[in-house]
Order: C-alpha cells, then sequence, then structure tokens
C-alpha cells in the first residue's frame, strides 16, 4: 500500500512538472522583445519578396494563426497546453512546409534515444566492471591507472570531448566521418553497419564522460563496502571474489547511481544536443539547431517543448525503478 | 583508519586542483590588463602565423594574436562562471535553510520548484532564448537564466544538511537557551553547510562556464565577446580544422579540459573533506 502511495506521489510531480515546464516555454518567447510573427516577416522581405501592405496583412494573420498566437493571453495558453498534450500537434513547420512538426520530431527522436541509451548502456556496465575491480584492489597499479584516467576524463563535457575526438580521427587520422551520413536500405545490414560507423565517434565522446563517472562513485562505493561485517563473513565462509563481487557488493553500490543518475539525465540530454550539432547527427538536438538556424518558430516550440516532457518522463521511469531494485522499500 | 585516510586523499586533491587554478587565474584575471592592444582587433597581427616569440600561440586567419585572445576568453569565461556560483550559492543556501529548518508549507513549495528546476534541462531554454533574441544572447543574460538554473543544486544539499541538523541535541540546547534563530542558523547550522556549499560553488563554477561554452560553440552567445566557447566558434566558423590550424583551435579547447580538471579536483576533494569532518 505505501509503494503505491509513493508511486502515486511520484506520478503527480511529474505531472506538476511538465506543466511547470511547458508554462516556462509558453511564456518565455512572450515576454521576449522580439514578436516570432514580425522576425518571420522580416526574414522573408529580406529575401527579397515584395508584398505591398494588404498581402504583408494577410501573412501576418496566418502566421499569427499557424503560431497559435490568436487569442487572448489565456486562450494561447489554453490551445498550446490542449495541443501538445491532446493532440501532439504543433502545426507545420515552416522551413520545410507543408510537413507536419510532429513528423519530423518522430523521426529524429530514434537517433537521440538509440544513442543516448546505448551509450549511457555501455558505459554503465564497463563502469561498474572497472568500478568494481578498482574499488576491491585499489592498491594495484591498474586500479590506480583506471581512476586516475576517470578523474581526468569525467569533468570533460561531452561536445568538447566529440570535438577532440573528431580532430584527431576526422582530420588528423581521418578513419571515421567527420558528419553523419546513413545509407543503405532500412534495416538491412548495410544500413545498420552504417548507422554504427556514423554513431560512432559522438557515442564514444558520451560513453567516456559518463563511464568515467561510474568508475569513480562504483569504486567509492565498494571500497566502503569491502569493510562492511557481511562482506568479510562471506570471505571466511569460503566464497570466491567472483561471487561476492557480484551477488554481494554489486547490488549495494547499483542503488546510489540510480539517484545519480535521475539527476543527471538532463544534462546528459544538453551534451547530446551539443554533441548532435557539431557531428551533424540526424537527431532532436540537430532539430532544434535546425530549427534556430532556419527561424522556424513552430518547430522550435515542438522540439523544446518535447525536450522538457522526454526528460521529465526518462527522470520518472528512472525514479519508480528504484523500489523494484531495493527491496528494503518494498518490503516496508 | 578510512576517516584517516580520505582527508589525505581529498587534500591532494584539493592541492592539485588549486595549483592548477592558479595558473588560470593568473592568466585569466591578470594578464588580460597587460595586453598590447584589444585582442578582438582584426588585422592588428600578422595572419595565420605559426607559434613565435612575438605570438607566442600564433595568429588567427583575422589577424588576432591566439594568446593574448585566450586570455580575454578566459577573464570572461572565469567572471561568468564565478558570478553564476556566487548567486547560485547565494540563493541556494537561503532557500535550502529556510525549506529544510522551517519545514511544511514553505518546504513543500520550495521543494517543488527545486526538483522541477533540476528535470528541466536548461540548454533547449538558453537555446529558444536565445533564438527569440535574435540569434544572440548577451553575456549578463545568460548569468541570469544559468543562475535560475542552477540554485537547486545547492539548495537540495543544504536542504538536507538542515533537516538532520534539526534534530541534533546541541541544536535543541541552543533553542532552549534562548538563543535567536537567526543566531541558532548563523553559528550553528552554517559551519557544517559551508564546507558542503563551497564545493557546490565550485561545481557551479564549472556547469556556468561549460553551459556558456556550449551555447557559444553552436554560435547563439554573445559572438562579439570573447569567451573560450566564441573562440571555438570563430575557429570552426573559419575552417581552422581544414587549414590544419590546429593550435587556433587547440589552444582554448586545451584551456577549458584543464581548467575543468583542477575545477574537479577542487570540489571533489572540498567534498571528501566535508564527509570526513561528519564522520569524525
Amino acid at each position: 500500500m505505501r509503494l503505491l502511495g509513493q508511486i502515486a506521489t511520484r506520478l503527480i510531480s511529474y505531472v506538476l512538472v511538465i506543466a511547470f515546464g511547458l508554462t516556462v516555454v509558453f511564456f518565455v518567447p512572450r515576454f521576449a522583445p522580439n514578436d516570432p510573427v514580425e522576425a518571420m516577416l522580416a526574414q522573408v522581405s529580406s529575401q527579397g519578396a515584395y508584398m505591398d501592405a494588404a498581402q504583408a496583412d494577410a501573412l501576418r494573420a496566418s502566421l499569427t494563426d499557424a503560431f497559435g498566437l490568436k487569442g487572448s493571453m489565456l486562450t494561447q495558453y489554453w490551445n498550446f497546453i490542449k495541443r501538445i498534450v491532446l493532440t501532439g500537434d504543433f502545426g507545420p513547420s515552416l522551413a520545410m512546409y507543408p510537413t507536419p512538426v510532429s513528423q519530423l520530431i518522430a523521426q529524429a527522436l530514434p537517433w537521440t534515444f538509440g544513442l543516448l541509451l546505448s551509450s549511457t548502456l555501455i558505459a554503465w556496465v564497463l563502469g561498474n566492471f572497472v568500478g568494481l575491480w578498482a574499488g576491491w584492489r585499489p592498491n594495484r597499479a591498474s586500479s590506480r591507472i583506471m581512476e586516475g584516467l576517470a578523474i581526468i576524463v569525467y569533468p570533460i563535457p561531452y561536445y568538447i570531448l566529440a570535438l577532440v575526438l573528431s580532430i584527431l580521427f576526422s582530420y588528423i587520422w581521418p578513419i571515421f566521418p567527420l558528419t553523419a551520413s546513413v545509407h543503405g536500405a532500412p534495416w538491412s545490414f548495410a544500413f545498420i553497419r552504417s548507422v554504427i560507423w556514423n554513431s560512432f565517434l559522438p557515442a564514444l565522446s558520451i560513453v567516456l564522460v559518463v563511464f568515467g563517472w561510474w568508475v569513480i562513485s562504483v569504486k567509492a562505493q565498494t571500497t566502503q563496502l569491502a569493510e562492511e561485517e557481511f562482506v568479510r563473513y562471506s570471505r571466511l565462509k569460503g566464497l570466491g571474489d567472483g561471487r561476492i563481487l557480484t551477488r554481494y557488493i554489486l547490488p549495494n553500490a547499483i542503488l546510489p547511481q540510480i539517484t545519480f543518475l535521475a539527476l543527471q539525465i538532463g544534462l546528459m540530454f544538453n551534451g547530446a544536443i551539443v554533441t548532435e550539432i557539431l557531428f551533424e547527427y540526424p537527431g532532436l538536438g540537430h532539430l532544434i539547431y535546425t530549427a534556430v538556424i532556419q527561424g522556424d518558430y513552430n518547430l522550435l516550440m515542438g522540439t523544446i517543448s518535447l525536450s522538457i516532457v522526454a526528460v521529465a518522463t526518462a527522470t520518472m521511469i528512472i525514479d519508480l525503478t528504484y523500489p523494484l531494485l531495493d527491496p528494503r522499500i518494498r518490503a516496508r | 583508519m578510512r576517516a584517516f585516510k580520505l582527508p589525505k586523499i581529498g587534500s591532494f586533491r584539493l592541492g592539485l586542483g588549486l595549483a592548477l587554478l592558479a595558473i588560470f587565474v593568473i592568466l585569466g584575471l591578470i594578464l588580460p590588463w597587460f595586453a598590447p592592444t584589444n585582442p578582438l582587433t582584426w588585422y592588428k597581427a600578422p595572419r595565420n602565423q605559426g607559434a613565435s616569440f612575438a605570438h607566442l600561440l600564433g595568429t588567427t586567419n583575422l589577424g588576432q594574436d591566439i594568446f593574448w585572445l585566450l586570455t580575454w576568453a578566459l577573464h570572461n569565461s572565469l567572471i561568468l562562471g564565478l558570478t553564476v556560483a556566487f548567486f547560485s550559492t547565494l540563493i541556494g543556501v537561503f532557500a535550502g535553510l529556510a525549506a529544510g529548518y522551517s519545514g511544511g508549507w514553505i518546504d513543500r513549495i520550495l521543494s517543488f520548484f527545486m526538483d522541477a528546476l533540476l528535470c528541466i534541462p536548461s540548454l533547449p531554454i538558453l537555446i529558444l532564448l536565445a533564438a527569440l533574441f535574435g540569434g544572440q544572447l548577451s553575456l549578463p543574460l545568460v548569468g541570469v537564466a544559468l543562475v535560475l538554473f542552477n540554485w537547486p543544486y545547492p539548495a537540495r544539499q543544504v536542504r538536507a544538511v538542515a533537516l538532520t541538523m534539526r534534530e541534533r541535541e546541541f541544536i535543541n540546547v541552543a533553542w532552549f537557551s534562548g538563543e535567536p534563530r537567526y543566531k541558532i542558523l548563523g553559528r550553528h547550522i552554517f559551519p557544517y553547510i559551508a564546507g558542503w556549499s563551497a564545493a557546490n560553488f565550485i561545481n557551479t563554477v564549472l556547469v556556468g562556464i561549460a553551459t556558456e561554452t556550449s551555447l557559444a560553440v553552436i554560435g547563439l552567445s554573445s559572438a562579439q565577446q570573447a569567451t573560450i566557447g566564441t573562440m571555438i566558434y570563430w575557429a570552426l566558423k573559419y575552417q581552422a580544422l581544414l587549414a590544419q590550424r590546429y593550435l587556433w583551435v587547440g589552444a582554448p579547447v586545451l584551456a577549458i579540459v584543464l581548467m575543468f580538471i583542477s575545477l574537479f579536483l577542487i570540489s571533489s576533494g572540498l567534498a571528501i573533506r566535508s564527509a570526513a569532518r561528519r564522520i569524525g
């Protein structure tokens, strides 16, 4: 019963957080000095199109409608929330008219999701493995080197690491492509190989940083746990190192990581945006950038609202897995 | 045994980090005043020079001296990071103390804002702001936005410490012997929070500089001002990589990497120290 209560509280706070985030996204453009409609009109006329006053007014009216800027602030707000929550419709993209924004996002989302999920998982498995070993045998040279490496790599932002990797492996020693370009029929072997090939450097930059953090935190956890009574007892019982590490220490070392991951997911998403832009990787971050460069207001509002929903959802899912992994909370 | 070993590791990290940071403070806060000319001005130096005695790190495609440009970039980035960290920590400590010490509705409302702001990715909102301000955000505006997104980290930690402190015996003693509330907060609770706040402060400097840099690398920060990010932006924009002018990109990249390592060493050193103090 208590567990159900916890889940309900978490769900309510999830809804409130998203409402808060979307409200911020709604009000930011309304308090900015530049009117998106006027900016768009200026862009159209700067590209050499001549319009008389009546035409300009007609365009202004239709843009105001397309951007959802018609009516009082309250109706606009209501329509904005309704569009996102109920229909997921952000109107047509203006740069790629008349493709709907939702379709562009649907194309980009699997790329970002795949990149973040696979690199976080790889980094997590490697980081736990190395961190456990380094914490179990803290005085070996290999453990010290690994920890030193982790401390050097962890504070570097992904995109700086991405830049360094691309300088090293795309310019100085060109073995990886500079920008992502995928080819081959969907889901054929050639397609999958080309996806992996093109995602390698962006993924590696994320893997290295996240790996660095897991090594640092798992090692600290393991050295602490290794001195606990139950570990000493299991050693006296004659259990091997492998069993003690995986069955006795690992489950205890994993728990604090989940809290950390929930706090970090927003920052990881921030980093992925810039990495995608630098590598022209066709994900959500690159779509946000396209929207800014092209002045595509609908696409911008759509991608940014979705980023907030995605990060809040990911955080909630991670939070909800916590009771599944910690029997003490379930038993209460 | 462990309580003895921990501060030693902490002090080592702290020392190494501080020594590294000292180099950046000299480079960024003192040397810019000795720059021969405004390093942002174009064609003050011959273009595309390699490293030489006259131009320590060579010159850019636009005839700017990379060494002096770097000192200015470090100057602006450091000032931004320090200002953001100062205000975030100030707001965070006050909000955290208020939430943790008073409890009830104040705690619930403040905690909601902390959690909500932690869940919202800051970069998309900054990009939205930049797009609406015509593609460029001035540094003060970036700073204000960063403070809004970064105060919850110290606030949560301070709240957690304040919550446990409220139940401690000596706080009750102080309360019953008639000490006013501000004195209890200032004299008895603050010393416990100071160590964590220092670690958080340094960490916020790092996050602040990192976020401005990410905004600048994609060309959405103030491109007219020299920061580490805008330096990288212009180098990439003028194809410094294709032309193999690695010094132009390499100098700011190496500077930011070393600076972040030093800041991380300091903040984790401080955190280890205050953790050890709490045990002992």
